[in-house]
């Protein structure tokens, strides 16, 4: 019932940092080139690669985000030109050169600020903004990879999620069961519809 | 120019969990009816496991008509609105909600229909909460008992009964009222992690039971049984074992060759005649108006339209909006006190990946006047709810219980280990209608065209909150007792747009406080009748859906014996 099974098996055999490389290399849809470099340092720290594994970059989220700022998520599209602006200006502000080009370490500070609300020049809040790229960054890493996310399935991986069962038995439902991980994603199996995710929010 | 088109013996507006229901029997009688429906037809193709669709990006598939008229809500009248919601909590489409909601499916207890009166009999007159406008019913639950019985079987619901006419079972609810005989289907199956709450609940000396859904424990009316897949929670079921309106009652309406189904029909107007009786109603489709006339209307949008549509629907007879010389449309408005969950962490796996969120065990205890309140300082209680539902997206997206950031790598090392240690619990509580809760036409704030909006003016009182204060104190205890490590109480938030709004058209026979009478059809307008959990005056401590459904069914059934007497 697999549309793309052996699509799948490819995907899965490339390692995840080499996708991300490919993935870098492509030019983004609807974001300039500056403001994906910033998103792309941000969701790198938001859910970084670390010793537990890839993370939020390597899964695609600012892919996910790119893309959807085309289409579900068209109306954030000046929220975001906005935001990122509005963080690459904090940073010069405070006499760097952009955000992406700072240390980790630094990067981790002003992400500390935008959520706890210390930085200024975003409207309504640099909190508001936080919590949008965060929220957005959790979908590209952990929602289903037809829309550009999870990429490798890295984001089910990390959290033990055992992937998409059609039908589950009680046993598989057993506290201590052990699931192998089915790595598709809906649109893999031919009986669900594509094109029910390509619309705006409000349809017709 | 309008299209006038022939006139039918009855019109339903909306086709969800209350209109979709109440077609069966008309159409049965041989009534024709005509089902407007503001939404498409959907169906299993289009009931993809996806979590980023269904719970995150409302439905894109569906013709989101609900979506231009998003309710404004502002807690009192002298505060300003709050931010408007980006989507509608409901959906459009034939079966409405019943598509993608959680299908539990309760009746409510005998203490709902006579919260007034029990509650001067056993505490004394004083104890009704100030600012009230909670009335009895007009009946008790004997009277909606048999229609229960009908949506249960014609739906199709999985249970455990704890009462069969006054003998009690203890594997089921022993609070609920008396039941002519059992589910149609046994209940669904629990988990290892919901027996052990069970077990728990046991030991508390509580009386736990699996609560009731209109889901497929088994083959039912030659659908397949539930299969556990986990995507149940605002997503529809991808082999029809969840019973909506959709793949019940409609088809089996549509059969009968006396049902018209007519989709993305968007209602605008309920006219009337010069007697001020209900004449039809006007509909937008395909950016042509169409007049379709009928001998009786049946309106059964959601608590928000149907209020709506009455409120513009004005004309000489009813200059304040149909049905509403007596000032009472869109008064007695209230939603579910459903906030305030309490979240758990574990020391160990849970598994709750799969399952449905109707796939848990309940508490009773301490809903409703299961228990003694001449200490307490509130009247009702709630329905504790655990139950197995969880995606990955929400799974990341867990509280960190004071253990770790929000972010970083602090907090990929906390959820790796814990995302599936976590659990949600749902609590759902008694919630009474104030004098100062309503809703009314926004002044500004318009859909596209050009009609106004809801506007909400409600917030919880104080017998709300130390419900909810009480009910969390027990859920974390039971939380506690099953071995928890830490806890998380959520806030009670305030009273807006609501999956469980009910109220604005509410039941009984005085018509000097209600719109409509104990069959359901208008005081002021005989042959209008309103279907849904409008009508409903009190909430109880559990979902309203089979309530409403069972409501439903009573008016068609109702109409259909007397028609001539209502449609003359």
């Amino acid at each position: 019932m697999l549309r793309r099974s052996a699509a799948l098996g490819a995907v899965a055999a490339v390692p995840a940092n080499v996708l991300a490389q490919a993935e870098r290399a492509a030019p983004y849809a609807n974001l300039t080139a500056a403001e994906a470099a910033t998103l792309e340092a941000l969701v790198a720290r938001l859910i970084p690669s670390d010793a537990n594994g890839p993370g939020a970059l390597e899964a695609g989220a600012a892919r996910y985000i790119d893309g959807a700022l085309g289409n579900a998520l068209a109306a954030q599209r000046p929220v975001y030109a906005a935001g990122l602006a509005a963080l690459d200006a904090f940073v010069r502000s405070r006499g760097g050169a952009s955000f992406a080009a700072l240390p980790p370490e630094r990067q981790d500070e002003l992400i500390a600020d935008l959520e706890q609300n210390r930085a200024q020049g975003f409207t309504p809040s640099s909190s508001a903004f936080f919590e949008l790229v965060l929220g957005h960054t959790l979908e590209g890493t952990f929602g289903d990879p037809h829309y550009g996310g999870n990429q490798d399935f890295i984001g089910w991986d990390l959290i033990g999620y055992p992937g998409l069962r059609l039908a589950v038995t009680a046993d598989q439902q057993r506290m201590d069961a052990k699931l192998e991980p089915l790595r598709s994603s809906a649109y893999d199996h031919a009986q669900f519809d594509e094109h029910t995710t390509a619309g705006e929010r409000d349809g017709d | 120019m309008a299209t006038r088109l022939d006139r039918t013996d009855v019109v339903v507006v909306g086709l969800g969990g209350a209109g979709g229901v109440a077609v069966e029997p008309l159409a049965a009688a041989g009534l024709d009816v005509v089902g407007l429906e503001a939404g498409t037809r959907l169906g299993p193709r289009d009931f993809a496991p996806d979590e980023l669709r269904n719970n995150f990006r409302g439905w894109p598939q569906a013709a989101q008509k609900c979506n231009r008229e998003v309710p404004v809500h502002r807690p009192n009248a002298s505060a300003p609105d709050n931010p408007r919601a980006p989507l509608h909590v409901m959906m459009n489409g034939v079966g409405g909600t019943t598509l993608h909601y959680w299908a539990q499916s309760w009746r409510l207890s005998p203490w709902d229909f006579r919260v007034v009166s029990e509650t001067k009999r056993r505490y004394g007159a004083a104890r009704v909460p100030p600012g009230s406008t909670v009335e009895d019913w007009p009946f008790g639950l004997d009277e909606l008992e048999p229609y229960y019985d009908k949506v249960e079987h014609a739906v199709g619901v999985s249970g455990q009964a704890g009462n069969i006419k006054g003998v009690i079972d203890p594997r089921g609810n022993i609070f609920e009222g008396p039941r002519e005989r059992a589910y149609p289907m046994p209940a669904l199956r629990g988990t290892e992690f919901t027996d052990l709450m069970g077990a728990t609940a046991q030991r508390l000396g509580w009386h736990p039971f699996p609560g009731p859904a209109a889901v497929n424990s088994e083959v039912y009316d030659g659908r397949s049984a539930c299969l556990y897949h986990g995507f149940c929670n605002r997503g529809g079921c991808h082999v029809s074992a969840k019973n909506s309106t959709a793949v019940s009652t409609i088809p089996r309406a549509e059969r009968t060759g006396h049902l018209d189904v007519v989709t993305e029909a968007h209602v605008t107007r309920i006219d009337v005649d010069g007697d001020g009786r209900a004449a039809g109603v006007q509909y937008v489709k395909g950016g042509e108006t169409y007049i379709q006339p009928a001998a009786v209307v049946l309106l059964a949008g959601y608590t928000y339209e149907n209020a709506r549509l009455l409120l513009l629907s004005t004309s000489a007879k009813y200059p304040r909006g149909l049905a509403n010389n007596h000032g009472q449309v869109g008064r007695h408005y209230f939603t579910h006190n459903q906030a305030g969950a309490v979240l758990a962490l574990f020391p160990r796996k849970l598994n709750r990946w799969y399952g449905l969120p109707a796939q848990g065990v309940a508490v009773d205890d301490f809903a409703d006047d299961n228990f003694d309140h001449a200490g307490l300082d509130f009247i009702g209680g709630g329905n504790l709810w655990v139950y197995s539902d969880q995606r990955p997206i929400a799974a990341a997206s867990m509280p960190t219980f004071g253990r770790a950031p929000r972010w970083g790598s602090q907090w990929k090392s906390f959820v790796m280990e814990n995302a599936d240690r976590w659990v949600n619990s749902y609590l759902q509580k008694t919630t009474l209608p104030y004098e100062d809760n309503y809703l009314d036409l926004h002044p500004t704030v318009k859909d596209p065209q050009g009609d106004p909006v809801i506007r909400i003016t409600a917030d919880y009182k104080d017998n709300e909150k130390r419900i909810a204060a009480y009910i969390q104190d027990k859920m974390e205890q039971w939380f506690v007792a099953a071995g928890a490590v830490a806890t998380v109480r959520q806030p009670f938030g305030t009273m807006g747009m609501s999956t469980h709004a009910y109220g604005g058209t509410r039941m009984g026979d005085n018509p000097e406080t209600n719109v409509v009478d104990r069959w359901g059809f208008c005081h002021e307008v005989p042959n209008l009748g309103v279907l849904g959990a409008s009508v409903m005056g009190t909430s109880g401590a559990r979902n309203p859906t089979l309530t409403a459904q069972a409501l439903a069914w009573r008016t068609a059934e109702h109409l259909a014996a007397d028609w001539r007497s209502i449609a003359a």
